[in-house]
C-alpha cells in the first residue's frame, strides 16, 4: 500500500531522529559516577572536571548545572528525596537554607584546616566548605556613559545621585544570588534603616531589575545600558572579552558570597563525593579557582586576576552569612513589596 | 382505528417448516421515544422480506436491531434456532449493505470484495477464485483493480452487495440500498438484486421506503408505520386488501370517500348507494371510510346492469405518461370529488375533457371500507 | 397474534463481545493517561496552594498573603491590561488580513497565507528577542518609539500581537469562508453598498468567529510567559510572577496559588469559547453556497497594500532575530559569524539540549499522535459504555483550560511527591513528553474527531458483519484514510514541542535541557545573540519539519488521488 509506505517512511524518520538525538547522550561508563549539583558558570565546567578526574580517574562527575536561584529551588524541590552526590559551587546562604532542612551530612576534607576560617562552616567537622569569593562589581560602559555624560562613579552613593536616573540595572534579589548579596550588603553596611533608605534611592535611578546577576554587566557590556550591578568575575572577564566596560568595586564596601560545596546526606558515591572535597581544598584546585576569581579560599593562593577591579579584597564586607540566611525571606519579602511594583500602570 | 394483529402465516405458504428469523415482542427505546412498540415477525429461510413505510416508521431501527447494531430494549430475536437477542454484530450471521456501501475508499474493488475472506483460513488461490466469482456474479468482472471513487454508484452498489455476500451469510441485510441511485438505475438494479437473490436463494430482508421498489422486490411486505406493523403481506394481498386506510393510502394511490353503512353490503356516500363486498359485518349507520383505487373505477362500456354505476363531471385531467388521471364530482348534489384513471386510447374514444360528462362505476369487489 | 400481543418481554442486556470489551479496556488505559497527566497534577497543584512549606492544610492563608502582596495583587491588573490590548489590536489585524485573503481578488493570496504561520515557528521569546534589537536602548529603530522603553507594556503587547497573530488569523480565516454567498446576492440585489454589507451580512455571519478567536488569543496571551519574561522589564504580569516564585524565590504554594489565579481567566475563556464554537457550527446550515469574490481594483490594491505591510512585519521580525543571531557583538562589532551558535559555551545546556529538544519533539510527535488518534478514534467508534466515553471526552478537553506554567508546575508538586510510585518520571525525557502531548491534547484531539466524523459511520458495522476485527480495519482503513489528519497532528505536536516554554520549564533535568528553554536561559543570564541563535534553530527546525510535512502531504494527495474523492 502506497500510504503505508509513507507512514512507515514518515515513522522511520522520525525514529531517525530520535536516534540521532539519543547518540550525544549515550556512551556508557564503567567508573563511579558522581552526581555534582553545581553553579558554577558554564565556561568553567568542564576544565574543572578535565583536572579533578586526572586526579582521580576512577570517578567521574556528571553536572547538574543551573543559575544559582533553580538549582537551590530544585535541590529544595527534591528535600524529601535527594538526588545529587554532592552539592558543589553553590552560594554559601543557599547551602545554609538547605541545610535547614538537614540536607547533608558534615565532612572534614583532607587539609580543610588550611583554609581561612571566614571560608568555612565554624563548626567541627564544617558541613559546608567554601572554595572562592563571588564579589559585588559594578560594570560601567564607558561609550554609552559618554554619550550620557555620566560620570564614573566611584561608590554606592553615587549610584543615587539623580544623574544616573534610568541608567542602572541591578539583579533581582528575589532570582540572583548576585542580587540578594547586593542587598544584604547594604544592609549590613549601613543597619537596616540605612540599608533601605539607599535602596529607596538607589531604586529611583533603576532602570530595571534582571533575573539573573551578570545579566546586568552582560546588558551593559553591550551597551543596552550604561551601568549594571552585577560582580566581579562577569566584569573581568566580558572586559577580557574587549567590551568596553569598565569593573568597579565601590569604596563603602562589597557584598560577596562564598561559592562552597557540601556533601547530600544520603549521597549515593559518598567516596566519590569526599574525593571531590578532598579536591577542593587542595592547591591546586585553589590555584584553577584563582584563574577566573581573585579571592579563594586558600591564603597565599591568589593571584591577581586580569581587569578584577584593584584591592578588591580589601573592600569585602565583613559578611555574616547566619544572619543573612535567617533573614534570607523576610528581606526577599521587604524588598519585594517596596520595589517589585515598580511599573505598575499609574504615572 | 386498531386492527387486529394481522397473520404473517396465511402468506407465507410458499415456504414451509420453521421460521428462519423470528422476532418476538421487541421494543426499543431511544430516551422517551418508543421507535418499536412489540413487534412479532416471522421470515422464512430463502424468502425476500422487504420494511416499507415512510421516514420514522422504525424500518431501519428493526433492521438494525436484526443486525446488532442498536440492540433492542426487550423483546427476542432467533436466527436459525439460535437465541442472538443480546449477541454483538461480530457473533450473528448476516452480511449488510448500507445506503452509503461504505465501502473502503482506499482499497480496490477486489480488496473490498475480498475484505471478510481474508481474516478467514483461506488460501490466496481460494480467495482469488472466490473473489473472481463474486465479481462475475455481480457482473462486474474487469473492474477488480479499480477504486470505489472510480465506479458508477450502481457500480459501486453492486461491489458492497458482492462484499456482503462474499462470506456467505445466511441473512442478507439490504438498508435502502437503492435509493441513492438515479432513477433508470434504480429499476434495473431492482431486478438485478432480486435475480441475485433469487439464484443464492439467500434470506433477505430489505428496508426502502419506496413502495414501487418493495411492490416489485418483495416475495412479502411489511407496512410499518409509527413503531408498528400495519399489515404483512404478498405484494399483491398488500395493494388489493389493504388492512388499513394507511397501508391503503401508503401503497398506491386511493381514492377516501367518506360514508356510512347502508345495509348489509352496501354503503352510502353522500346520495349514493354502493354495493360493496367488504362492508359486510359492520353495523349499518356506521360511519366508515370507503376506499377504492383509481384505476379500479370503470369508465365507459357501463351496460344498465353495472352496479354502482352513475353519472359525474370531469373537473380536470392531469396526463401521467401512458394514461389520464381524472378528477371526477359525482352528478347528485354534494358529491365528493375522486379520481379515475383512463388509459390514453380510451380517453380519446370517449372525448374526455375538462366538462364532459361521464358514466362510471364502482366494482363491489374493488371497494374496501374501513 | 394474540398470544405474543399479552407477553411483557423481558428488558435485553446487550451481551458486550470480546471486540467491545477490548475497546473499553483501552479506552480505560487512554483515560487513565488523562487522570495521570492531567487530573492529579491539577489536583496537586490545587492542595498545594492551600499548604505551607511544611505540607500543612491551612486554607486560604496562601491566598490571603496573595492579595495582600501588592507586588503580586497589581500582576493581575496588568496581565488584564496587556492581554486585552493585545488581543483587541491582534484580532482587529488578523481580521482585516482574513478579511482580505478570502474577500478580495488580490495577487498572492498563497505567499501570504504562508508568512502569517512564521510566528507558529518560533518559540515566543524569540519575537521579544528581535524587539530589544529593534527597540531596545541599542536597537536600531528605537526612534520609532520617541524615548518611550520597549521594557514593559509596549514591548508586551508588540510582542505577543506577532506570536498569537496565526492563531487568531486561522480562526477568522475558517469564520469568513465558511459564510453564505447567498445573503450577499440578497444584500446586493437590495441594493446594499459595500459598507453597508459588511455590517448587516460579513461581521453578523462571522460573529462566532470573531467571539472565538477573542477568547482564544485571550487565553495565548494571558497565559504566555515568553515575551513577558524577554521584555516586560518591571512590569509583572501573572505568568511571569509564577516564574519569579518558584524558580526564583523557591516558594512553590505560593507559585501555586498564582497558578490557581492564571487557571481561571483561562478557563472562563475556554468555557466561553466552547459555548460559542458550539453556536458557530449550528449556524452553519448544509445548503450554503461558498462566496467567491469579483475583482475590484481600488479595493484589492488596498488590501494587497495591508497584507503586505503587515507581512512585511512579519518578515521583518524574523529576520531581525536570524540577523541578530549572526552579529559577532551587538552593537559594537557588527561583523556577521558563528560565534552566537557555539552554545557549549553557554549557559542553557549547550548543543546537547538542542538535541534533547528534536528527541523529545520526536517522541512527541510518534507517541501523543498514536495516543491521541487511537483514543479519539475510540471515543468516536466504541459501542456503549455510555458513562466512559463521555468521561473520556471531558478529559481530552481539559488540556486546553490548563495554561502550561500551571501544567508544568502541577508535574512538579505530583511527580515529585514523596511515594508517588511514578516518582521515577521526574527528570526523565519521558516526563518531558508525556507533558507536552498532554499540553497540546485538546487541539490533536479535536483535530482526530473531525477526520473521523468525515469516515463513513458504517465501516464498522461492516467489518463486524464480515468478522474483521476492527483494529485490522482501523490499521487498514481507518489509519489511510486519516493520514493527512494524522501528519497534521503529528507535525502540530512536534513544532510546539520545539517551541514550547512554559510547560517545561519547571520540569527539564540537566540532562533533559530543552533548546527553548536554552533560549529562555541564555537571555536571562544576558547573552541575548546566543538566544536569538538557539531560536534561529528551533526556527530551522520547525521550518524543515514543515516542509517535510507539506511534502509528505503532496505526495500522499498524489498517490491517493485514484480513491480519494475531491
Amino acid at each position: 500500500m502506497p500510504f503505508q509506505a509513507i507512514v512507515r517512511a514518515a515513522g522511520s524518520l522520525a525514529a531517525a531522529a530520535v536516534v540521532i538525538a539519543a547518540m550525544g547522550s549515550g556512551a556508557a561508563q564503567a567508573k563511579s559516577e558522581l552526581l555534582v549539583y553545581t553553579a558554577i558558570e558554564a565556561d568553567e565546567l568542564s576544565m574543572f572536571k578535565r583536572e579533578f578526574e586526572k586526579d582521580y580517574p576512577d570517578v567521574e562527575i556528571k553536572w547538574v548545572r543551573d543559575s544559582t536561584g533553580i538549582i537551590t529551588s530544585k535541590l529544595l524541590a527534591e528535600k524529601d528525596n535527594p538526588k545529587a552526590d554532592i552539592v558543589w559551587g553553590l552560594a554559601a546562604t543557599s547551602l545554609m537554607l538547605l541545610a535547614d532542612y538537614n540536607y547533608f551530612q558534615p565532612y572534614a576534607p583532607k587539609g580543610v584546616e588550611m583554609l581561612d576560617a571566614k571560608f568555612r562552616d565554624p563548626a567541627d567537622p564544617p558541613t559546608w566548605v567554601g572554595q572562592r569569593a563571588w564579589i559585588a562589581s559594578v560594570c560601567y560602559n564607558t561609550v554609552e556613559a559618554a554619550k550620557h555624560n555620566l560620570p564614573l562613579p566611584t561608590t554606592w552613593a553615587d549610584l543615587t545621585k539623580p544623574v544616573y536616573k534610568g541608567h542602572v540595572v541591578m539583579p533581582n534579589p528575589n532570582s540572583s544570588g548576585t542580587g540578594f548579596l547586593d542587598v544584604s550588603s547594604w544592609l549590613q553596611l549601613h543597619g537596616e534603616a540605612g540599608g533601605w533608605k539607599f535602596m529607596d534611592a538607589l531604586h529611583q535611578n533603576i532602570a530595571w531589575y534582571t533575573h539573573s546577576g551578570s545579566k546586568p554587566c552582560k546588558q551593559a557590556a553591550a551597551g543596552e545600558i550604561p551601568i549594571g550591578v552585577s560582580f566581579a568575575y562577569r566584569g573581568a572577564k566580558l572586559k577580557n572579552q574587549g567590551a568596553p566596560v569598565e569593573v568597579i568595586a565601590p569604596s563603602e564596601g562589597v557584598g560577596w558570597d562564598v561559592e562552597a560545596f557540601a556533601i547530600v546526606r544520603n549521597a549515593k558515591n559518598l567516596d566519590g563525593a569526599r574525593k571531590l572535597a578532598d579536591w577542593s581544598v587542595s592547591r591546586k584546585a585553589n590555584e584553577i579557582y584563582n584563574m577566573e576569581y581573585a579571592v579563594v579560599a586558600m591564603p597565599g593562593v591568589a593571584k591577581a586576576v586580569k581587569n578584577f577591579p584593584p584591592g578588591i579584597e580589601g573592600k569585602m564586607i565583613r559578611n555574616d552569612f547566619a544572619w543573612a540566611a535567617k533573614n534570607r525571606l523576610r528581606i526577599l519579602d521587604e524588598w519585594r513589596n517596596r520595589y517589585d511594583a515598580k511599573s505598575e500602570p499609574k504615572k | 382505528m386498531s386492527t387486529p394483529m394481522p397473520s404473517d402465516r396465511e402468506s407465507a405458504t410458499a415456504a414451509a417448516g420453521s421460521p428462519y428469523l423470528q422476532i418476538r415482542d421487541l421494543t426499543k427505546r431511544f430516551g422517551d421515544f418508543t421507535a418499536l412498540k412489540d413487534i412479532s415477525l416471522d421470515v422464512y429461510e430463502g424468502e425476500f422480506v422487504v420494511f416499507v413505510g415512510p421516514s420514522g416508521c422504525g424500518k431501519t431501527t428493526l433492521l438494525r436491531a436484526v443486525a446488532g447494531l442498536d440492540i433492542q430494549s426487550a423483546g427476542r430475536i432467533e436466527q436459525a434456532g439460535r437465541d442472538v437477542s443480546a449477541l454483538p454484530p461480530a457473533e450473528r450471521d448476516f452480511g449488510i449493505v448500507f445506503q452509503s456501501y461504505a465501502l473502503f475508499p482506499n482499497l480496490t474493488v477486489r480488496d473490498n470484495v475480498g475484505y471478510g475472506l481474508r481474516s478467514r483460513k483461506t488460501s490466496k488461490a481460494q480467495l482469488t477464485a472466490r473473489v473472481d466469482e463474486l465479481l462475475h456474479l455481480v457482473g462486474l468482472p474487469d473492474q477488480g483493480g479499480k477504486y470505489p471513487a472510480q465506479l458508477s454508484g450502481g457500480q459501486q452498489q453492486r461491489v458492497a452487495l458482492a462484499r456482503a455476500i462474499a462470506t456467505s451469510p445466511g441473512l442478507l441485510l439490504l438498508d435502502e440500498p437503492l435509493s441513492a441511485l438515479d432513477a433508470k438505475v434504480r429499476v434495473h438494479l431492482r431486478h438485478e438484486v432480486k435475480a441475485l437473490q433469487h439464484q443464492l436463494g439467500i434470506t433477505t430482508i430489505m428496508v426502502t421506503h419506496d413502495q414501487e421498489e418493495a411492490l416489485t422486490m418483495a416475495d412479502r411486505i411489511v407496512v410499518m408505520n409509527a413503531g408498528i406493523i400495519e399489515q404483512v403481506g404478498t405484494p399483491g394481498d398488500i395493494y388489493s386488501k389493504p388492512a388499513s386506510p394507511f397501508v391503503a393510502d401508503f401503497i398506491g394511490t386511493m381514492n377516501f370517500l367518506t360514508g356510512t353503512v347502508a345495509g348489509q353490503r352496501s354503503v352510502r356516500v353522500a346520495e349514493l348507494e354502493l354495493a360493496a363486498e367488504s362492508a359486510n359485518g359492520l353495523r349499518a349507520g356506521q360511519e366508515v371510510t370507503v376506499c377504492v383505487r383509481p384505476e379500479d373505477v370503470v369508465v365507459g362500456d357501463i351496460g344498465p346492469e353495472t352496479p354502482n354505476a352513475f353519472e359525474a363531471t370531469i373537473e380536470d385531467m392531469e396526463f401521467l405518461g401512458s394514461f389520464w388521471r381524472a378528477r371526477l364530482v359525482p352528478r347528485s348534489a354534494d358529491g365528493q370529488p375522486f379520481l379515475a384513471d383512463m388509459s390514453a386510447n380510451l380517453a380519446r374514444r370517449l372525448d374526455a375533457g375538462p366538462g364532459s360528462a361521464l358514466r362510471v362505476a364502482l366494482p363491489p369487489d374493488r371497494i374496501r371500507v374501513f | 397474534m394474540a398470544n405474543h400481543a399479552v407477553a411483557v418481554a423481558a428488558p435485553v442486556r446487550p451481551k458486550v463481545g470480546r471486540e467491545d470489551w477490548t475497546m473499553r479496556g483501552l479506552i480505560l488505559v487512554i483515560a487513565a493517561y488523562l487522570v495521570v497527566a492531567i487530573v492529579l497534577p491539577l489536583y496537586a497543584i490545587l492542595s498545594k496552594s492551600f499548604e505551607n512549606a511544611d505540607g500543612q492544610f491551612i486554607g486560604l492563608a496562601n491566598y490571603a498573603e496573595y492579595f495582600a502582596t501588592p507586588a503580586l495583587a497589581y500582576s493581575i491588573e496588568n496581565s488584564l491590561t496587556v492581554t486585552l490590548i493585545s488581543t483587541v489590536i491582534t484580532v482587529t489585524l488578523a481580521f482585516v488580513y482574513a478579511y482580505s485573503l478570502t474577500r478580495s481578488c488580490m495577487p498572492f493570496k498563497g505567499l501570504f497565507k504562508g508568512l502569517a504561520l512564521i510566528p507558529i515557528l518560533m518559540p515566543s521569546l524569540l519575537p521579544a528577542i528581535a524587539l530589544v534589537y529593534m527597540f531596545g536602548n541599542q536597537g536600531f529603530i528605537n526612534e520609532l518609539l520617541f524615548g518611550e522603553s520597549i521594557y514593559g507594556p509596549i514591548g508586551i503587547v508588540m510582542g505577543e500581537c506577532f506570536y498569537v497573530f496565526p492563531h487568531a488569523l486561522m480562526i477568522l480565516l475558517i469564520a469568513l469562508s465558511t459564510s453564505d454567498a447567498r445573503l450577499y446576492e440578497a444584500a446586493q440585489s437590495l441594493g446594499a453598498g459595500r459598507i453597508r454589507t459588511f455590517f448587516t451580512v460579513t461581521l453578523p455571519g462571522v460573529r462566532y468567529g470573531l467571539v472565538s478567536a477573542f477568547f482564544v488569543t485571550f487565553t495565548l496571551v494571558i497565559t504566555d510567559f515568553g515575551v513577558p519574561k524577554v521584555i516586560g522589564g518591571q512590569y509583572n504580569v501573572l505568568a511571569t510572577d509564577v516564574y519569579k516564585e518558584v524558580v526564583g524565590r523557591q516558594d512553590f504554594e505560593m507559585g501555586a496559588v498564582v497558578g490557581m489565579v492564571l487557571l481561571i481567566p483561562a478557563v472562563l475563556a475556554f468555557f466561553a469559547d466552547r459555548i460559542v464554537t458550539r453556536k458557530q457550527v449550528a449556524l452553519l446550515s448544509a445548503r450554503a453556497v461558498p462566496y467567491e469574490p469579483r475583482p475590484s481594483g481600488p479595493f484589492d490594491t488596498a488590501m494587497l497594500g495591508y497584507c503586505a505591510v503587515i507581512g512585511f512585519i512579519l518578515v521583518f521580525v524574523l529576520g531581525v532575530a536570524a540577523y541578530a543571531s549572526f552579529v559577532t557583538f551587538w552593537p559594537y562589532n557588527l561583523e556577521l559569524s558563528l560565534n552566537n551558535y557555539q552554545f557549549d559555551l553557554m549557559d542553557g545546556g549547550g548543543w546537547a539540549s538542542y538535541g534533547n529538544s528534536v528527541e523529545m519533539a520526536a517522541w512527541t510527535a510518534v507517541v501523543g499522535t498514536a495516543v491521541i488518534f487511537g483514543g479519539a478514534y475510540l471515543v468516536e467508534k466504541s459501542k456503549g459504555f455510555r458513562a466512559g466515553r463521555a468521561a473520556m471526552q471531558f478529559l481530552c478537553m481539559i488540556p486546553m483550560a490548563v495554561p502550561g506554567l500551571v501544567l508544568g508546575l502541577a508535574y512538579v508538586f505530583f511527580f515529585n511527591a514523596p511515594g508517588n510510585p511514578l516518582g521515577g518520571l521526574y527528570h526523565t525525557m519521558a516526563i518531558l513528553v508525556i507533558c507536552t502531548v498532554t499540553h497540546f491534547y485538546t487541539v490533536s484531539h479535536l483535530t482526530a474527531v473531525t477526520a473521523l466524523k468525515q469516515m463513513d459511520p458504517e465501516f464498522e458495522a461492516v467489518s463486524a458483519s464480515l468478522k474483521v476485527p476492527f483494529y485490522k480495519t482501523f490499521w487498514r482503513v481507518t489509519v489511510p484514510v486519516c493520514t493527512p489528519a494524522i501528519l497534521d497532528i503529528s507535525m502540530y505536536l512536534f513544532v510546539n514541542a520545539m517551541t514550547t516554554v512554559s510547560a517545561v520549564v519547571f520540569l527539564y533535568s540537566p540532562d533533559t535541557a530543552l533548546a527553548s528553554v536554552a533560549v529562555l536561559n541564555m537571555d536571562d543570564a544576558g547573552d541575548i545573540a546566543p538566544a536569538a541563535a538557539m531560536g534561529m534553530m528551533i526556527v530551522y527546525t520547525s521550518a524543515a519539519v514543515r516542509v517535510l510535512h507539506a511534502v509528505l502531504t503532496r505526495g500522499i494527495a498524489r498517490r491517493s488521488q485514484a480513491w480519494r474523492r475531491r
